[in-house]
């Protein structure tokens, strides 16, 4: 099993970092475990936390009145839950919650966020890999916002 | 002169006439998708190579390309899916078993498995893509031996949309490694959500030893062979089934045309590397 | 095959007779509807004798000649596709049993429409006339799996080919190696000598059919003045084309530009009729319907020419069609013709025939559709137009 450090290093959004900034969030961050169907992170709140997950997987989800909440996306080990940490206004967009039992790395992301501001160095690093995130993410969005399967295609 | 009188006479129904096949079973996939299992009803198996279509019509209702979803050893028994979304679709989805279908082909061509071998083999499929695919699957696992890892990533609007899905339990459980992923879905769904492209970062893929066989929508086709690009695979070692309008099977319609291809002739299945240029034109 | 021939112009009805006695039925330019059409004619006394046409692009008119030439004129909307390829036919009728099957096939040819007899004769073939139909011979039967109907067309027909002797402002086969000197594909080549004092054909066979239709015509050896004359009538012929096509640069040019402005310009001229798809030899595009009778019993596979103008040419099965615009229709038109058809099938989809300049509307020239883009790739880029159709 990894330590926290390794697995840190081991992620593609903090891969290749300098180990001095490595060092830097792993000192935020801390070994969590949480059963199934725990919310994380509700629409709303202050994104001073986010989530590296080692084991399990986490949706992100739409709650709406009257409805069940729709699911429209998960995320699984190696992969990073929340940006919004890093971005103002620092509120949480999406829900959170654990689909299976989860073991996740949470990060200190109103502590980093001050590193930032300190070393733009780290604030442009992070913003970069990040801006990453956010860009496979929008892509994603659009790709799904084609509803591909609603129409296209009878069998061949 | 003569050789040709002789063809005509082997030849004598023509390659537009239709052989009869009578449904034995039919299975609801999902609210709008079925398996239809026939048999020839003159004896001769239908023999195909996985890939490869056939134009099935009910009575006077039109004419589909359907691809061929069953078992390439199983020549005896016709397997097609179909979703209803048309006139002829819909009449062939209403067919009760006892009925006889007009069916004509094999046509086309298949998907690459003896130059799989040896490969990691990837199969994406989104949605109604799987079907095409399915003999692919089957075929593979039968000889299991000769490839390296088996992949199927496989995404679908939504969980009720999805299809094969005990069979895909029964895959898993014969060396194929299955990563399902749905569009959107209810907190009832432990699987993946997200589109399907995700999933090919979570497969681990050795690029270098990727063949990837890849049928759904051709928008999820281009994200998909983007993605594969990405990660390393080239073009030539992608293959995709793409659908046009195909009335005869034979290429001599004109309709199913991209380009420089006719699809029902040339195709359905063609390396990445040969369509790559025209699939990128619009309205082509 | 044998010495060159000479047949009196009075005793070109011979030849008529002798097909009849064969069981052909002959096929020629007539005119009908101030049209030189493509028909069944009985004799020498159906043809346009005397009879011009106007040509340029979007215009078409009969002129009255100073002479009594029988093949004095250019090629009419018609073409062989209508024998080799009925508009509309019945590919196969079916009877339809209580449990779906359907039985009783019939394919005969003599099921389809009414008055498409299959025994052809065609009289008056032109150089480019006799490359398309080699182009839709192997289009149609040069596949896996050959339509045994339309084998058999092919098979039937005789063709007794004219030289072009006068070019029409629209003909541009010269451009496509496509005439307009005949130099195969015939049974019987005719060649047309008219002045004051004699009207005779020189006549040369291509087929061992042909050498046996020729001898039931009253001949005699041609002399080496009408042999000379024969040989200067496609000739002068070619003198006179003026348009021109680069048919070795055309290929690579439209791949290289399908998305140049200059599809853009024709699609605000083009009206999408697919007249050009309609009077071209070549152009195969077919589409099919299935037809029951009221009780269900009978049911028929009707194949229609279809025209990739039409907007559900494309059609995706459970979506629209994949070329909604008239712009990509017009392209995909030109570039099949004169691009993807040679990876189609290895040959030009083209003869030069001009045929779609002349019944054109809106009298658009592909000549000069080409030319465009050729043209513009060198030299500023043509305004987009803002709004598409």
């Amino acid at each position: 099993m990894l330590t926290l450090a390794q697995e840190i290093a081991a992620a593609e959004v903090f891969a290749g970092l300098a180990p001095e900034y490595l060092d830097l969030i792993t000192g935020c961050g801390q070994n969590v475990h949480f059963d199934a169907g725990v919310i994380l992170q509700r629409e709303g709140d202050p994104a001073d936390v986010f989530y590296l997950i080692r084991r399990g997987s986490v949706a992100l989800e739409v709650h709406h009145p009257g409805a069940e909440p729709i699911r429209i996306l998960t995320e699984g080990p190696g992969e990073p839950v929340g940006w919004s940490w890093l971005f103002e206004p620092y509120r949480w967009h999406l829900d959170a919650r654990t689909i299976q039992p989860c073991s996740l790395i949470a990060l200190d992301g109103a502590c980093l966020r001050g590193k930032c501001e300190q070393d733009p160095a780290l604030g442009y690093e992070l913003m970069r890999r990040f801006a990453r995130c956010l860009v496979e993410r929008l892509e994603a969005t659009q790709f799904q916002l084609l509803d591909v399967y609603g129409n296209a295609r009878v069998g061949v | 002169m003569l050789a040709s009188a002789s063809d005509t006479a082997t030849a004598s129904a023509g390659p537009l006439v239709p052989a009869p096949f009578r449904l034995l079973a039919k299975r609801r996939e999902t609210a709008d998708t079925w398996t239809l299992e026939l048999e020839p009803r003159h004896g001769t198996p239908l023999e195909f190579a996985p890939g490869q279509f056939t134009m099935i019509s009910r009575g006077g209702c039109g004419e589909v390309p359907i691809s061929i979803s069953g078992d390439p050893d199983e020549p005896e028994r016709l397997v097609q899916t179909v979703r209803a979304v048309g006139l002829a679709t819909s009449a062939l989805c209403e067919a009760e078993p006892g009925e006889v279908l007009s069916v004509r082909g094999p046509f086309g061509t298949a998907w690459p498995l003896e130059e799989a071998e040896g490969a990691d083999v990837v199969i994406v499929a989104g949605g109604i893509g799987l079907p095409p695919l399915r003999g692919a699957v089957l075929r593979m696992l039968a000889q299991r031996e000769r490839y390296g890892r088996l992949v199927l990533l496989y995404g679908g609007r939504a969980p009720d949309q999805l299809l094969f899905g005990e069979q895909i339990q029964q895959w898993r459980e014969q060396g194929l490694e299955v990563l399902i992923t749905v569009d959107s879905a209810g907190p009832e769904w432990i699987g993946h959500v997200g589109v399907v492209t995700r999933l090919i970062g979570r497969a681990g893929l050795d690029a270098s030893r990727v063949l990837a066989m890849t049928c759904g929508p051709e928008v999820m086709m281009r994200f998909v062979v983007a993605t594969l690009a990405d990660t390393g695979v080239q073009s030539d070692r992608i293959h995709v089934s793409i659908e046009r309008n195909m009335q005869c099977g034979i290429g001599v319609c004109g309709h199913c045309q991209l380009g420089p291809v006719l699809v029902c002739r040339d195709g359905p299945v063609f390396r990445y590397s040969e369509v790559e240029r025209w699939m990128r034109v619009r309205e082509l | 095959m044998t010495d060159d021939r000479v047949i009196a112009r009075e005793d070109l009805d011979a030849l008529f007779d002798a097909l009849h006695r064969c069981g052909y039925t002959v096929v020629g330019p007539t005119v009908r509807d101030s049209t030189i059409r493509l028909a069944e004619i009985a004799g020498t006394r159906d043809l346009p004798a005397g009879v011009t046409d106007e040509q340029e692009a979007g215009r078409y008119r009969l002129a009255q000649r100073e002479d009594a030439a029988l093949f004095g004129f250019n090629l009419g909307p018609d073409s062989l596709k209508r024998w080799q390829l009925p508009p509309d036919r019945t590919v196969w009728r079916a009877r339809r049993k209580p449990d779906g099957e359907l039985t009783d096939f019939s394919t005969d040819a003599r099921s389809g429409p009414a008055g498409m007899p299959d025994r052809i004769a065609y009289i008056g073939a032109r150089a480019c006339e006799l490359h398309a139909r080699a182009i839709l011979e192997r289009v149609l039967l040069g596949g896996n799996h050959p339509d045994p109907e339309l084998r058999e067309r092919a098979d039937a027909l005789i063709v007794i080919a004219v030289q072009c002797g006068e070019a029409g402002p629209t003909c541009f086969c010269a451009s496509m190696g496509a005439g307009p000197k005949v130099t195969s594909g015939y049974d019987i080549l005719l060649t047309e000598l008219l002045d004051a004092d004699h009207h005779v054909f020189i006549a040369a066979t291509g087929s061992v059919r042909g050498e046996e239709l020729l001898a039931e015509v009253p001949t005699r050896r041609a002399g080496s003045e009408e042999l000379a004359a024969a040989r200067a009538t496609p000739a002068r012929a070619a003198e006179q084309i003026q348009r021109k096509l680069d048919a070795d640069w055309v290929k690579e040019l439209l791949y290289a530009h399908l998305e140049h402005p200059e599809w853009e310009s024709v699609a605000q001229r083009c009206l999408t009729c697919g007249n050009c798809t309609m009077v071209c030899p070549t152009c195969f595009c077919t589409s099919v319907e299935d037809v029951t009778d009221l009780t269900g019993e009978q049911v028929e596979r009707r194949q229609q020419w279809d025209s990739c103008f039409a907007v559900d040419h494309s059609y995706m099965h459970g979506g629209g069609p994949a070329r909604q615009s008239a712009r990509s229709r017009y392209r995909q038109w030109m570039t099949h013709k004169l691009a993807s058809w040679d990876d189609q099938f290895g040959t030009s989809g083209c003869v030069g025939c001009g045929r779609c300049i002349t019944w054109c509307p809106v009298g658009i020239d592909i000549t000069e559709e080409a030319q465009a883009i050729g043209a513009v790739t060198h030299g500023p880029a043509r305004a987009t137009p803002a709004k598409e159709d």
